[in-house]
């Protein structure tokens, strides 16, 4: 499904990923860990094509497509889903009408028709019990005056409505109080299927407690030094990341 | 980012839409100005002879006043001997049923999509369409009479309610209160005419579409609307005008009287044409609107979103006379390409306990300049007056200008007076954000312009705030820096 091969990128002219290689397949759940600074968002941001982001060399294929072919919007039709560390307020705008315009233009992408506002609404009151998002949040403005927690239970409705084929949660457990965090994790492992992956980004190994992953990469200084199964995160949260940068001669 | 930067150059530099002649023929009077012009507006209007003394009064004053110069805008010198000042479909007589209109004026009306048609006047809007200056059709007035409600052309209110126009003319804007005020008295066309009687509800919404369609034709309506004690009444004005390559003038003035307990709400939807991408034509909009919240308790509301015109130079006012009286003004202006904009309000609190709100909203993209000029005056008997003023600037690109310039005088120690502002970039991260949702820049900018916008937008009618919605997406959509 996802192909990474080589991957350089730079942020403001400073090199940040240095030859990333990661295959991703249907079906699979990658944890991607690494201390502060080594490039996860990075990593998650190049992919998802923010243009604050320059790609110096390497290639992305995404379902057999070179996903530098195509512009953000482009890409989360395609089935790509970020989940924001930090997601964005939008004054003004109900979350209604910017989901509804969101699942339109995936849908219109795909030749489908439009919903109608009712089947939408529909689709969002099952979709809200699903994830056990609060009623509430969906008549505000987006993310506005949303609490850490509301934002990234936020983040999640929206992949369930969007139905991802790969969904990227980026720190997704930052900030999240204990119900929270098994509430957003409920809703991702609700969500997961055979024909759908899911890249984790984070600094926790708490969060792999609740989405058990398939492999475990470390990411460190813009390369990935290790891979593994879960118990490579266990191993971490006991011992920090010295030994594996001993393990590299530093 | 370069991307995205030619996608605003694109989308910012799109063709106005409304930009269509219609053939219709026109019974125009020579160009230039002088009392014989003015003479004959009025004979060819069959008005009555205070009319014509209020013109002529106007004109000489005219004569003697300058062209105002302290706004925040650039612009040619106007050679008023260029300008006619008379256009009329030359059929004038009024239609029985629509079979007898023009079917080229249908047309336009069409495109315009005013509800002329018997089946949408099911929709609850009454119009009264003024084309090139004279009222064309005004749909419902019968209902409306038998409420003891009028609503018809200025003309027609001349002929059929002259003490009316006497008593109230000029009452809340002077034919000398500035400039262009005393050019639109001396040769005002047509225009709307409301009364609505005391204790009444108007049970529909009254609109007025205002377009200008000949060429080098000025348009100089005006508009009195008068809401006697206890009455309610919203009122809707939309404006647009063909795509020509020279500037047009627009001087119009609308007047509002507000009894005891009255409430009139005034809400704007102008979108006259703005010129072209370099700045070529477009319409020269100088209007005076003035409210009087002459009763006690009684409530003035201005809504307006302006996208439209080459120089904008506008300032809905409220003149708070009435104890306990209430004003409003509610405004979105966008400016794109080379359009300036000048506008803002005047309150003026007289009255005891009056309180009057202000949220002004300027977007601006391309090269314009946007200016947000506000005046909140407490005389010195107005006890416990209050202002709450919120001006809000959102930037789109850096080769734009936004200014704001609030003028406070206060002359009464009990008032309180507020006053917000701010300026704002439409973010990266918010229109990133948008993408990542499927959701292409273009598209993204609309929705964040409208949420930006959407504080006003709620304020107009249902029907107005859909059509507010679309144009703001039509005319800024993309530009972003």
């Amino acid at each position: 499904m996802l192909v990474i091969k080589d991957l350089y990128a730079k942020v403001e002219g400073k090199d940040i990923l240095k030859g990333i290689n990661l295959t991703v397949n249907a079906g699979e759940v990658h944890a991607i860990m690494g201390p502060n600074g080594s490039g996860k968002s990075t990593l998650a941001n190049v992919l998802a094509g923010h243009t604050n982001f320059e790609v110096t060399h390497g290639s992305i294929t995404f379902n057999g497509k070179d996903i530098f072919d195509m512009s953000p919007d482009i890409r989360a039709k395609e089935g790509l889903f970020l989940s924001f560390q930090y997601p964005v307020e939008i004054p003004g705008v109900s979350m209604v009408n910017f989901l509804k315009t969101a699942v339109n233009e995936h849908r219109k992408y795909r030749n489908e028709k439009e919903l109608t506002a009712g089947d939408f609404l529909k689709l969002m009151r099952e979709k809200k019990a699903m994830v056990q998002i609060d009623s509430q949040l969906t008549n505000r403005s987006v993310n506005e005056g949303f609490s850490g927690g509301e934002k990234k239970k936020n983040e999640i409705f929206q992949m369930a409505m969007l139905e991802p084929t790969l969904a990227i949660l980026d720190e997704t457990d930052s900030g999240l109080d204990i119900d929270a965090l098994r509430i957003v994790s409920n809703g991702v492992n609700m969500l997961k299927t055979k024909d759908n992956a899911t890249i984790l980004v984070t600094h926790y190994q708490r969060l792999l407690d609740y989405i058990v992953p398939d492999f475990v990469h470390v990411l460190y200084e813009g390369r990935i030094v290790k891979s593994a199964g879960k118990e490579l995160a266990i191993e971490i949260e006991e011992k920090g990341y010295d030994w594996i940068k001993k393990e590299l001669g530093e | 980012m370069e991307d995205q930067n030619k996608l605003i150059k694109e989308v910012t530099q799109r063709d106005y839409r409304f930009g269509f002649v219609s053939d219709i023929e026109t019974d125009t009077i020579v160009k230039g100005l002088n009392e014989e012009v003015i003479r004959i507006i009025s004979a060819k209007k069959d008005e009555p002879e205070f009319m014509l003394e209020f013109r002529l009064k106007a004109y000489r004053r005219w004569l003697t006043m300058k062209m105002p110069e302290w706004a925040q805008i650039k612009m040619p010198v106007i050679d008023y001997q260029e300008i006619i000042y008379y256009a009329a479909p030359t059929q004038q007589a009024k239609y029985e049923s629509l079979n007898e209109v023009d079917p080229e004026l249908l047309r336009t009306f069409e495109k315009l999509g005013i509800p002329l048609e018997e089946q949408k006047m099911l929709s609850g809007v009454a119009v009264d369409a003024v084309i090139d200056s004279v009222s064309v059709k005004t749909t419902f007035k019968e209902t409306l009479a038998e409420r003891g409600i009028i609503f018809c052309s200025f003309s027609d209110a001349v002929k059929h309610h002259p003490d009316l126009i006497q008593k109230y003319l000029g009452m809340a804007v002077p034919y000398n209160d500035n400039y262009f005020a005393a050019l639109n008295s001396a040769v005002f066309s047509d225009g709307s005419f409301v009364y609505i009687p005391k204790g009444t509800r108007c049970p529909m919404e009254l609109s007025t579409y205002f377009r200008i369609n000949a060429k080098n034709t000025g348009q100089f309506e005006r508009t009195l609307i008068i809401a006697d004690d206890d009455s309610y009444v919203s009122y809707l004005e939309g404006c647009t005008a063909p795509m020509r390559d020279e500037n047009q003038l627009h001087a119009a003035i609308v007047e509002i009287i507000a009894m005891d307990r009255a409430e009139v709400k005034y809400s704007t939807v102008q979108n006259w044409y703005p010129g072209d991408k370099n700045g070529k034509g477009g319409i020269f909009n100088f209007v005076t609107k003035r409210g009087i919240c002459k009763g006690v308790s009684s409530k003035i509301c201005w809504n307006q979103v302006e996208t439209g015109s080459a120089i904008t130079w506008k300032y809905p006012s409220c003149v708070l006379m009435g104890d306990n009286s209430i004003a409003e003004f509610n405004s979105v202006a966008l400016t794109n390409n080379y359009q300036q904009a000048d506008t803002g309000t005047k309150m003026i609190h007289i009255g005891k306990n009056t309180k009057s709100t202000i949220v002004s909203k300027g977007i601006s993209a391309g090269h314009s300049s946007n200016s947000y000029r506000g005046l909140v005056r407490v005389a010195p008997k107005a006890e416990n007056a209050r202002n709450y003023s919120q001006c809000d600037s959102l930037l789109l690109g850096d080769t734009c200008g936004a200014h704001t310039f609030p003028y406070i005088e206060v002359g009464n120690s009990s008032s309180i007076i507020e006053h917000e502002a701010t300026t704002s970039k439409i973010g990266e991260d918010q229109i990133f954000y948008c993408n990542q949702r499927g959701i292409s820049t273009e598209d993204a900018i609309g929705m964040i312009v409208n949420g930006y916008a959407r504080e006003v937008i709620n304020k107009l009618p249902m029907e107005f705030a859909v059509e507010a919605q679309k144009l703001l997406q039509i005319s800024l959509e993309g530009s972003v820096g």
